[in-house]
Formats: C-alpha cells, sequence, structure tokens
C-alpha cells in the first residue's frame, strides 16, 4: 500500500470524524430535549418521546440512513450524502442519549431537586445548575461508550455511496488486493480515534470522582 | 434560656382544615395551625405520624387535597407564583443535608441568593461568608460538601437557607442522620438561631432542645395532631394516652 492509497483513507477518515462530530454535536442537543421531555412530568409528552426512543432504538442503524436518504428524496427533498446522514446520524444519537440521560437524571437522587425547590429555584436554574452537572458525571461512562459506537456506527454511511473510512478501505482493497494490510489499517484507525475517546472519559470519571461527593 | 422578645400575636404560617392522602391512604387529618411571628414549635410524634409531610406542605414540596395554607398572608395554591413567593421567605434543613455535592460550599450558599433574589456575586459571597461565619464554617467555605463532616454539612445547609433571608425556618430531623458526637453543634447553631428571634418549626426527637427553645410542642399520631402545649406542660402533664406512651417510649 502507497502513499496515495493511505492519503485517501486519510481523507476517509476526515469525513468519518465529521459525521461522527455532527451526530454527536446535534443529536447531543436533540437528547438534551428528548432527555428534559421524558422527565419533563407531562404524561403526554413523555409518552410521545418514549415512543420516538423506541422507534430508533428498535430498527437498525442502516435502515434509518437508508430511509433518511431516499426517504426525503422521495417527498422531494434532496440533500447531499453526508448531510443526509448527519440528519440519520443525529436523529439515531438523539434517541439512545436522551434515553441515557433521561435514566442519569431520574439517578440523581430526590432530595437534590427538592432542596433546589426549597431554596426556590426554577426549573431551569435547578436543571442546569443542580440536576445536569450531576446527571452528565452520572452518564459519563455510557455518553462516551455511545460516542464510540456512533463513530464506528458511521461506517453504515457507505450504504447511500458515501465514502467515509470503511468504504474508502473497500475501494483501496479492491484496488490493490491487499484487503488484509488494508483493513488492518482501517482498523488501527478507528482505534487511534476511539481509544482515547475511552481514557479520556474513564480521566473525566475519576476527576469528577475525587471534586464529587 | 428563652430569648428576651416574645412571639407576636400575628400569624405567619395558617394552616386550615389541610388534609392529604397517598392514594388511599390518609396523610394528614384536618390540619389546623398557626405559628406566629417568632414562635418556636417542636414537632413530634412516631414515625408514620404525619409531621414531615406537614412540614414539607408548607413550601409545597407535598401536595395536599384539601384546605388552604397561607405564609405571610400568601395562599398557596397551585399557582407557581404563589409558590416561589412563599418559597423566597421559608428556608428548609433537610435530614440528609442535600448540599450539592459538585459546588464547593460558598457556591452552594451563593447560588439561591444569585438566581432567585438577583443578588450580584459580590453581594450573595458576602452575604454566605458571613453566614458561614455565624455557623463557625467559613474556613471551609471553598472545601466540597464531600470533605466535610456530618454536623459542619448540616450548618452550612442551615446557612444556605440563611443566605435566602427567610421569614421561617424548617427543619425536617436535622440532627437524626448524625453521628452522636455531632448532634450538639447543630442543635447549639439551631438554638442561636431561635435566640436570635428565628420563627422555626422543627421536626425532631431532641427533647432537650424541645424543653430549651420550644414556644409549643405539637404530638402528632396518626396524620393528626393529638396534643400541643408549652413544653412545661408537654412533658410534665401530658393528656393524652398516646403522648403518654410515646414520652415513655423516647424519655429516658
Amino acid at each position: 500500500m502507497g502513499q496515495a492509497e493511505f492519503h485517501f483513507l486519510l481523507v476517509g477518515l476526515k469525513w468519518t470524524v465529521i459525521l461522527s462530530a455532527a451526530g454527536f454535536a446535534f443529536g447531543g442537543v436533540a437528547g438534551l430535549f428528548v432527555a428534559l421531555a421524558r422527565t419533563s412530568g407531562f404524561p403526554a409528552l413523555e409518552r410521545t418521546m418514549a415512543a420516538y426512543i423506541a422507534f430508533f432504538q428498535g430498527t437498525p442503524l442502516l435502515m434509518q440512513l437508508f430511509v433518511v436518504y431516499y426517504g426525503l428524496a422521495l417527498i422531494g427533498i434532496r440533500l447531499e450524502a453526508w448531510v443526509s446522514v448527519s440528519i440519520g446520524l443525529t436523529l439515531h444519537a438523539s434517541a439512545y442519549l436522551g434515553e441515557i440521560w433521561r435514566g442519569s437524571i431520574e439517578a440523581v437522587p430526590s432530595g437534590q431537586r427538592e432542596a433546589a425547590e426549597a431554596l426556590s429555584l426554577r426549573y431551569v436554574a435547578r436543571m442546569k445548575d443542580v440536576i445536569l452537572p450531576q446527571a452528565l458525571r452520572i452518564s459519563l461512562p455510557a455518553t462516551i461508550g455511545f460516542l464510540v459506537q456512533l463513530i464506528k456506527g458511521t461506517s453504515l454511511a457507505a450504504i447511500v455511496g458515501f465514502t467515509e473510512l470503511t468504504r474508502a478501505g473497500n475501494i483501496i482493497s479492491n484496488q490493490i488486493f491487499e484487503p488484509l494490510t488494508v483493513f488492518g489499517v482501517v482498523g488501527v484507525l478507528y482505534f487511534v480515534i476511539c481509544c482515547p475517546l475511552s481514557i479520556i472519559g474513564a480521566q473525566m470519571e475519576k476527576k469528577f470522582a475525587a471534586s464529587g461527593r | 434560656m428563652r430569648a428576651p422578645e416574645p412571639a407576636s400575636a400575628e400569624p405567619i404560617i395558617v394552616m386550615e382544615h389541610v388534609e392529604k392522602w397517598y392514594g388511599t391512604f390518609k396523610a394528614l387529618y384536618d390540619i389546623n395551625l398557626a405559628v406566629l411571628k417568632g414562635e418556636r414549635i417542636v414537632l413530634c410524634g412516631p414515625s408514620g405520624s404525619g409531621k414531615s409531610t406537614l412540614i414539607r406542605c408548607i413550601n409545597h414540596l407535598e401536595t395536599y387535597e384539601k384546605g388552604e395554607i397561607r405564609v405571610d398572608g400568601v395562599l398557596l395554591g397551585n399557582r407557581t407564583v404563589a409558590i416561589d413567593a412563599v418559597r423566597r421567605e421559608v428556608g428548609m434543613v433537610f435530614q440528609q443535608f442535600n448540599l450539592f455535592p459538585h459546588m464547593t460550599i460558598l457556591q452552594n450558599c451563593t447560588l439561591a441568593p444569585m438566581r432567585s433574589l438577583g443578588l450580584k456575586k459580590a453581594a450573595a459571597e458576602d452575604r454566605a461568608r458571613r453566614l458561614l461565619d455565624r455557623v463557625k464554617v467559613l474556613e471551609q467555605a471553598e472545601k466540597y460538601p464531600a470533605q466535610l463532616s456530618g454536623g459542619q454539612q448540616q450548618r452550612v445547609a442551615i446557612a444556605r437557607a440563611l443566605c435566602m433571608q427567610p421569614k421561617v425556618m424548617l427543619f425536617d430531623e436535622p440532627t437524626s442522620a448524625l453521628d452522636p458526637e455531632m448532634v450538639k453543634e447543630v442543635l447549639d447553631t439551631m438554638i442561636g438561631l431561635a435566640e436570635d428571634g428565628m420563627t422555626m418549626i422543627c421536626v425532631t426527637h431532641e427533647m432537650g432542645f424541645a424543653r430549651q427553645v420550644a414556644d409549643r410542642v405539637i404530638f402528632m399520631a396518626g396524620g393528626a395532631i393529638v396534643e400541643e402545649a408549652p413544653p412545661q406542660e408537654f412533658f410534665t402533664a401530658p393528656s393524652h394516652e398516646r403522648t403518654k406512651k410515646f414520652l415513655g417510649e423516647i424519655l429516658p
């Protein structure tokens, strides 16, 4: 495998990182609202969000990406592949992160909410200053775990013809007939992205544990 | 040992015919209670008698199905505005302290004054330091709750509530989760508060505290107020059988 081929893989890696970052960032914002809706105390809203989560957790990511790409095209919205994939990943991430964070919000001891209420803190301050910072700590292992899953999940973008890292590897492999080398390198590249995240996550957990309770 | 100034004749908390159910279980029966400004009330009774539920109704941590509660003239209904107004006037101290573990002691004390009263950071910190000094934990201001002993944490919780400059303080078994050697430091803080004229309702089993500072002791059982009397009378000449039985069990 020469330099040109390796460079081609790195371009694929760049798209993998962009897709992951977009999916996680937008999915995180949307997921926060999903989590808040799930814990809002309004039954209709909670049930709607539960259905939303059930749908995205109960169907394969591959199918979700497929439906967004071809489904939107069918109703006349033509998007570039990377935009369409980003939307799909965002929806997917919002459901999973929403559910992870719902659990974390509910895991914060009820005395914390009561103390905040007794101090006459309104909903926004109560959530922003008291509940969510604690929920974030609780959710950290699961959140990082999901992010790593999401990065590897971007390989499914190949289904709509998008050339991210895995598809780039496929193309190179078909050209130079060295699948073991090529996919070995592809695997290392994924590992180089994902492994540090796990380590950073573990360090953040430790730091929080020291300052926290 | 009483504070020199007597309780004024003006009620700051009025509960009328308050009743509460948890599903089919009736937790509070026809509660009628008027608390005067500056009055110190101790609520006691066996566990499950509704004492905590009663004081948690006053700042709407619990809802109630029947009756009316007024705090400083404000009718506590289901409107957020009224609930917020009441909560600004009513401080609460919990059995489990409930300090915010991710904030320093100082941040614990400045959060609500900044967010709810709109104080500037400097003013809120000034006030917090003054009150932390008063409960004798000022030197811990930059630490996190987990680094403090239970007694210190509870004193911080008292200071945190005082930072809102409440007119009434509610104490929900403030010493029950403490190691025995730390009970006194918290009680002393509460006695100091009482001597400064704070209106207080304390759910506690500390009968020494009741004797020393209470204007009235209220005994509850089965969700109802059974008996109320000044401490002298309450401890020496209780009139109800249940009160006698209860006192026989908890007094040495």
